[in-house]
């Protein structure tokens, strides 16, 4: 349509994570007269933001020297580190790898701590809009991305305009800048349309789902972090736990799960529930309250991963382009460095991305990327196996001769019955809450209006009810930490159900689909979770 | 005419309210704060209503601490004229917010204040008809449709038996119900529009209001929470249960 409305800015951010904001602080610092803005789908910043999260203060200090004698509102210095390999009832210490030792790190809130940058960044003259979807890119004549068009707003579900209908606008820039976060919806269009990923392995990701709790005085021991592996994960399967001790007796716990898991029947959401109830854990949480609960997608794919981060008109920064280092379980720090990095490129190149993606490749970001870029690759072939390269590799730093290959998560699933697959013994009765995924779903405040298309795309629903019940049995009814993907029965036979409203913008339906037939796309703006202090 | 609209900021109706261990209130750190609904709803119709002609100017009125600005940006986002911030960082109870209105009427003269019916924090419901007591002008109080012509308005209001129509005189009050509008939705370019409007701040220490708190806040206390429930078996064993515990 012509009569669309459109803003011009220099440069548009897509996403207010820590890459997004990075980027548009630093910017603003070097080149203030540079319009930029950052859109937001959260209805407010950083509620809809998930990580651990442990974070290594250095690019926040290049960032903004002096953070800290302002810091955000949480931010517990680490004090000690525990590794656990856990059994069913038991579980014994280990020594802590390197690259999880947290000595100078913070625990901190992610979500709290984009708040709290964003006045920052807006403080510098960036135009910073929650509450508005970037669902869909524009382009240019020549093909070159030329910025994102926002979605409409009061759209009914079968697509009619509702009363108070209001046309999305088109924002114009020189440079569009993608920091969507692990699997970002327009980066997976773009890496499609300009084949970003042709020369690089298939991206790999893990769901992290996350509670903050709130437990009886004394309990806590502020800076205390601990990680677990082994049960309830059996060695085939690629998962871990952290529990991270925040200071007022809250306690921030996950439990990290890869999607190359193999076993149709495994149920991340249920794994995590299953490791809360080790007694070690148990014995913490009895007493104590859920305060906010969630998940999302976390990159893993790492260094044979990265697509090619730069394309005419755009870039990636941070885990939409995959930059987390798997072994330290941290992205924050890789994020905030590839954002400012960024800026430093567009200033020194008149806002032309080009470039970008060598100077990236030759920064210290993807030096730290290569050095680990053979630890989780190896976990495909079992625990053991997996434990003794990641010595192997951090005694090396690296440097063996080859680069073990990624392959794509939807792929890895087995047929019913192609394998014997362990026996979960998920937890029941549950006597920690929540009771299920939908009382879960409760400690996201997840909003969406009912009324409106269904964002969650799934282009052949037979497919759901002939071929993958047979052959997978409908997984996305397990692997979805919110209970969206529901078969029911009735008069005409079984269907595909999908509760949209429920869905926390984890993107693992997106990524895990074994015939990758599901599409995530924006919701209208400011739908989704609303997450306190994740 | 001009317009004066209530616009008050609360915990957004999304958020799950917790209470502060302490139980001195409910936390607010790191939660969403957005519009009271009913206010959104009042900021609607005058919008509507200066778009029908009936007024020129709307004027969104804000009571809090310095970081209230943002909330009145998305205020003059929605499209009203300017805003009011009156600055102060206690809480304020319903007849002090009646009173710093009155003060604003007073330099404004206003041809109608609309109010949110109450507001989602405290559900106290009072603000409106306190106010038109003070002002000595009629009021009209869960109004689901307003209508304006020749210096009255006819307001209809959801009643127990059904909807009653009142007529009132100009200048007047009018508190919104949840069924007279849906709020439109903000814009962007309206939001870099709403950077250049105007907001008056006032200090509420200087405006000669008397803050008279007549209630006192002893603690604040979670709901009980339900004891678990017993699962049986059969229809025989419920009313065993039920026998034995003396319910039938």
């Amino acid at each position: 349509m012509s009569d669309r409305e459109i803003m011009e800015y220099d440069v548009v951010v897509v996403g207010a994570g820590p890459s997004g904001l990075a980027f548009a602080i630093r910017l603003k610092q070097l080149q203030p007269e540079t319009s930029v803005c950052v859109i937001e789908k959260a209805s407010t910043i950083g509620a809809q933001i998930l990580s651990g999260a442990v974070i290594e203060p250095q690019p926040l200090d290049a960032l903004l020297p002096g953070w800290r004698d302002n810091p955000p509102p949480i931010c517990v210095p680490a004090t000690e580190d525990e590794f656990w390999l856990l059994s069913k009832t038991g579980g014994r210490k280990l020594p802590v790898p390197p690259g999880m030792n947290n000595h100078g790190n913070f625990i901190v809130s992610l979500g709290a701590m984009c708040a709290w940058l964003a006045p920052q960044a807006e403080a510098l003259g960036v135009d910073v809009f929650p509450g508005f979807a970037a669902a869909d890119t524009v382009y240019n004549e020549d093909g070159s991305v030329a910025g994102v068009r926002i979605g409409d707003m009061g759209v009914a579900k079968d697509g009619s305009h509702k009363a108070g209908y209001t046309q999305g606008i088109d924002i114009k820039a020189k440079v569009t800048v993608l920091a969507e976060g692990a699997r970002g919806s327009l980066t997976k269009q773009l890496i499609k349309r300009f084949e970003l990923d042709k020369d690089s392995d298939p991206q790999g990701y893990s769901i992290g789902i996350k509670e903050l709790w709130q437990l009886p005085p004394g309990r806590v021991q502020p800076g205390k972090i601990v990680h677990s592996f082994g049960w309830p994960a059996d060695s085939h399967t690629y998962g871990g736990s952290f529990l991270y001790h925040l200071d007022k007796d809250r306690i921030a716990l996950g439990y990290v799960s890869g999607l190359d898991y193999s076993d149709p029947d495994y149920q991340p959401w249920e794994a995590f529930q299953q490791w809360k109830n080790h007694p070690s854990v148990k014995s913490l949480l009895e007493g104590g309250s859920i305060l906010s609960a969630g998940a999302r997608a976390i990159v893993t794919g790492g260094y044979q991963s990265l697509p090619k981060v730069e394309m005419p008109g755009a870039l990636l920064i941070g885990d939409t382009a995959g930059l987390l280092n798997v072994p330290k379980i941290k992205g924050t720090h890789q994020a905030i460095k590839s954002g400012m990095l960024a800026a430093e490129h567009l200033v020194a190149n008149q806002l032309n991305p080009a470039g970008f993606d060598a100077k990236l490749r030759a920064s210290d970001v993807m030096a730290e990327l290569k050095s680990v870029r053979n630890i989780k690759p190896a976990f495909k072939k079992g625990l053991w196996v997996g434990m003794l390269n990641a010595a192997w590799e951090t005694v090396l730093r690296g440097a063996s001769p080859w680069t073990l290959k990624n392959k794509a998560d939807w792929s890895s699933l087995h047929k019913l019955g192609e394998c014997e697959e362990p026996k979960r013994d998920y937890v029941q009765p549950r006597e920690l809450p929540p009771r299920d995924r939908l009382a879960g779903v409760y400690f996201a405040a997840t909003e969406h209006d009912e009324d409106q298309p269904i964002h969650l795309h799934v282009a052949d629903t037979n497919v759901c009810v002939t071929q993958c019940a047979v052959e997978y049995g409908n997984p996305c009814t397990r692997f979805c930490p919110a209970g969206v993907y529901e078969i029911v029965s009735d008069d005409a036979g079984k269907r595909l159900q999908i509760n949209a409203a429920n869905c926390v913008h984890c993107k693992t339906c997106d990524i895990k689909d074994p015939y990758q037939i599901i599409n995530w796309v924006t919701p209208e703006g400011g739908s989704g979770p609303n997450y306190q202090n994740l | 005419m001009k317009i004066l609209v209530g616009y008050k900021r609360v915990v957004d109706y999304n958020v799950r309210i917790q209470v502060k261990p302490d139980g001195t209130g409910v936390v607010t750190d790191g939660v969403k704060l957005s519009a009271n609904p009913f206010d959104d709803i009042a900021l609607e119709e005058a919008l509507r209503l200066r778009e029908k002609g009936v007024a020129e100017e709307v004027i969104v009125v804000g009571i809090g601490p310095a970081d209230l600005t943002a909330h009145l940006r998305n205020g003059l986002a929605m499209g009203a004229n300017r805003a009011i911030h009156v600055v102060t960082t206690d809480a304020v109870q319903p007849l002090t917010a009646a009173r710093i209105f009155q003060k604003l009427i007073d330099k404004e003269q206003p041809g109608l204040v609309i109010l949110g019916k109450q507001a989602i924090d405290d559900d106290a419901n009072q603000t409106g008809q306190m106010l038109a007591a003070l002002w000595d002008r009629p009021q009209a109080t869960f109004a689901s449709k307003v209508e304006i012509a020749d210096g009255k308005v006819t307001v209809t209001r959801e009643v127990d038996a059904g909807l009653e129509v009142i007529e009132a005189d100009l200048p007047a009050v009018i508190t919104t119900d949840l069924r007279l509008n849906e709020p439109r939705f903000i814009k962007l370019p309206d939001i870099m529009k709403a950077k250049s409007k105007p907001i008056d701040t006032i200090e509420f220490a200087s405006m000669g209001v008397e803050a008279n708190d007549h209630l006192k806040t002893t603690h604040y206390a979670a709901p009980a929470k339900r004891s678990k429930g017993v699962m049986v078996k059969d229809a025989a064993e419920l009313v065993a249960a039920l026998k034995q515990k003396g319910l039938l």
